[in-house]
């Protein structure tokens, strides 16, 4: 039984399990490339949960779509046409927030959380006037709610990876002016960048990530998709060219791995279980990402404290003091301590520190405004932080 | 169809009673999510308590209130603490957090639902969204005399009777530490030189927040909790400056859309000929964005027309004052 679904799983992430299940996997990895692209610019311009109330906005689109379709006498469920009004009715959503909060006194999260709800109950009405009305092809509009990987045909699987292939490839044409938009605004409007459209731009890729996502995760869980891969990405670096590939390849991870288990397990959502396998690494990243992960900042934190205890303690040593407890166990340990004091090699280190301390004083009291970010002053040897020549006229200054 | 007084004392005065219990209970506290700025906290908890109230459901294996509850609350505690620990410790900004753990938190309650319900449990996430006020029925009365009737007050449904406590708890308490609540909301530094404690408070208005929205969840689903936590209450922000006004209007405002709403789903579609009545939970959301909708337009001073109208008055001030110099000047 467990070796069957092992193999079985191995064959659809591996793309073996037939044509239709690898078109569905390649498709939702797009889907999650393309999120985690455009998600890592959202993030940055502070726009997170504007998507989501896009993302709850696309419902009552759908809904009057599919009661026109049905009124033009189309087949139940016309794809092209659901989507366009997923697009018409999540714009309107948007322009709606920003209208509230340019010409009211509202704020951001009141105007994201009226729309988002306002819509979305519109959008319940008028599932419930189609149920009412009986109409044929309804069954498939549940699904875009909570998404539904088996509801994509093959052809709807390489539409939407062509088109968030399109999405990632527009952030990377646009990365220059997405960046001067993500880090200043205020800059890239005095430089004369339209901010106005770019924004509108940023948007506008959200929404189509969106929407090519509904049927797949969809819409209360999509947002989720712009959101945690960049998050997670977030952990690993602090580079936006290195940020927005981590997020796309976490992104496409989460739709590869999801969309197999969901493949696996049919009864399950697919939304929820790609979310929950992003959610999965974004936890991973949080807690042991090398950059910024708890552990990893715990342990540079814990390093940098008994760095400075053991530079303190030589120094004491060095002035004839005596060091006992855990610290003197520990200098023991390293060789600079034998019997109460100082080795040789105990010596030199203390004899280090006191002058990397010595010249680092000199240098912050000195040039305070030539101190350099990402460093820990005085503690750092100072040789391998500051240019030779400017280590060199500190030390003369303090001979003289 | 014809409405008999007994069907709409059983079917329709339940429900109507809970929506508007659950419209006032929102929008009182919802007025501290809005001035506080904390709008989306009502988005985030209500789609977090989801996994917590199914495992209510299923430790217990009912559908009594409270393990549901109880579970609902401890989702609630949960996101609280992620959101802060990813905020601080992570470094993210706040927004990012929230959407993390609200979107994890829903698809783990998602995934859970659909578990229970492969095993043949009667839950399903539809009534999670749009909660199931039709199914409130009040099956004691048998016409109008039965009002004047405690025994038939007695059996009202639990759904109502929680909902009605909710209510008072929550009035209880803004009443009760209205001073408190005021000075924490607009001057946090202030309040906390004059010793009081402003982060508690502050923790406080969310759990009255996530216990509202847990209570209410059932009766009219998540989407509407919020719709009723944010509307109602930046309606009335944009109609007064005063926040004790702020604070009955927004009520008032809750209950009407509530009675509008209900009405417009319930009795709307029978009027029009059709058979079947709409969705009540998404109408009433729907009556609350039409009055916010209203407020924004025409709201006296705070309003897009009134504004324009004083700026026009301004104009018209200005020119003949200025025509007013010219006359005088030499």
């Amino acid at each position: 039984m467990i070796p069957a679904i092992m193999d079985e799983a191995w064959r659809i992430l591996t793309f073996q399990a037939g044509f239709n299940s690898a078109v569905v996997v390649a498709g939702t990895a797009a889907l999650g490339l393309a999120g985690g692209t455009v998600g890592t610019f959202l993030l940055l311009r502070r726009r997170a949960l504007v998507s989501d109330a896009l993302s709850h906005a696309t419902l009552p689109g759908i809904a009057i779509a599919f009661l026109i379709g049905a009124a033009l006498g189309l087949p139940g469920r016309s794809l092209p046409l659901l989507l366009a009004g997923a697009v018409a009715s999540g714009v309107l959503g948007l322009l709606t927030i920003q209208a509230l909060v340019r010409h009211t006194r509202l704020t951001e999260d009141a105007a994201i959380g009226a729309v988002l709800s306002v819509f979305f109950g519109l959008g319940i009405v008028l599932l419930s006037l189609i149920q009412n009305l009986e109409l044929g092809g309804q069954a498939g509009l549940k699904t875009f709610i909570l998404g539904q990987t088996a509801a994509m045909a093959q052809g709807e699987a390489v539409g939407i990876g062509l088109l968030a292939a399109a999405a990632a490839a527009a952030v990377a044409l646009l990365f220059k002016e997405l960046r001067v938009l993500a880090f200043d605004p205020g800059f890239a409007a005095v430089q004369g960048w339209p901010v106005a459209r770019l924004d509108l731009l940023l948007m506008g890729l959200a929404a189509l990530v969106t929407v090519i996502g509904l049927q797949t995760v969809g819409l209360i869980l999509v947002v989720a998709l712009l959101i945690v891969p960049p998050a997670a990405a977030r952990f690993w670096t602090d580079r936006l060219s290195t940020l927005t590939v981590v997020a796309a390849l976490i992104g496409a991870l989460s739709g590869w791995l999801g969309a197999t288990l969901s493949a696996l397990l049919p009864k399950l959502p697919a939304g929820a279980v790609i979310v929950l396998v992003a959610g999965a690494i974004f936890l991973v990243s949080f807690l042991f990402a090398p950059a910024r992960g708890l552990v990893a900042v715990a342990l540079r934190q814990a390093r940098l404290r008994l760095d400075f205890a053991e530079r303190r303690a030589l120094s004491v040593l060095l002035g004839g003091g005596s060091v006992k407890g855990m610290l003197g166990a520990w200098l023991g340990l390293r060789g600079f301590v034998r019997t109460g004091t100082l080795t040789e090699r105990g010596r030199e280190a203390a004899r280090a520190a006191e002058r990397n301390r010595r010249l680092w004083d000199r240098f912050l009291t000195d040039y305070p405004t030539l101190i350099p970010a990402h460093v820990n002053w005085g503690v750092d040897p100072i040789d391998d932080v500051l240019p030779v020549d400017m280590v060199r006229m500190l030390e003369e200054r303090g001979a003289s | 169809m014809t409405l008999t007084v007994q069907e709409f004392l059983q079917i329709d005065v339940p429900a109507l009673l809970a929506a508007v219990l659950v419209c006032a209970a929102c929008a009182l506290v919802g007025n501290f999510l809005v001035l506080r700025r904390q709008g989306l906290m009502g988005d985030a908890v209500s789609h977090a308590v989801l996994p917590g109230i199914v495992a209510g459901f299923l430790v217990a294996g009912t559908r009594e209130t409270l393990p549901m509850m109880l579970g609902a609350l401890a989702a609630a505690a949960l996101a609280g603490v992620l959101i802060e620990a990813i905020r601080r410790l992570g470094r993210l900004e706040s927004g990012a957090a929230m959407g993390v753990v609200f979107t994890v938190m829903f698809a783990a309650g998602v995934v859970m639902i659909e578990r229970a319900a492969a095993s043949g449990v009667d839950l399903d996430a539809d009534c999670v969204l749009y909660g199931q006020l039709e199914t409130i029925l009040w099956l004691a009365p048998t016409g109008w005399a039965s009002l004047l009737d405690p025994a038939a007050w007695a059996a009202m449904p639990r759904e109502v009777v929680t909902l009605g406590a909710v209510f008072a708890l929550c009035l209880a308490l803004v009443v009760l530490f209205y001073k408190e609540l005021k000075i924490t909301t607009f001057d946090p530094a202030l309040a906390s030189t004059l010793g009081i404690p402003a982060g508690l408070f502050h923790y406080g208005v969310v759990l009255l927040v996530a216990t509202t929205a847990i209570a209410a969840f059932e009766a009219v689903g998540s989407i509407l909790v919020i719709a009723m936590l944010i509307a109602p209450p930046a309606s009335a922000r944009l109609l007064t400056d005063r926040m004790a006004v702020q604070l009955v209007l927004s009520v008032a405002l809750g209950v009407l859309a509530a009675v509008v709403g209900y009405g417009a789903a319930a009795f709307g579609p029978l009027w029009l000929g059709a058979e079947h009545s709409l969705n009540a939970a998404g109408m009433i959301a729907v009556a609350a964005g039409l009055i916010l909708a209203l407020a924004v337009l025409f709201g006296p001073t705070h309003g897009i027309l009134g504004k324009r109208r004083a700026v026009g008055r301004l104009r018209t001030l200005v020119t003949t004052d200025a025509v007013a110099a010219d006359g005088r000047r030499p």
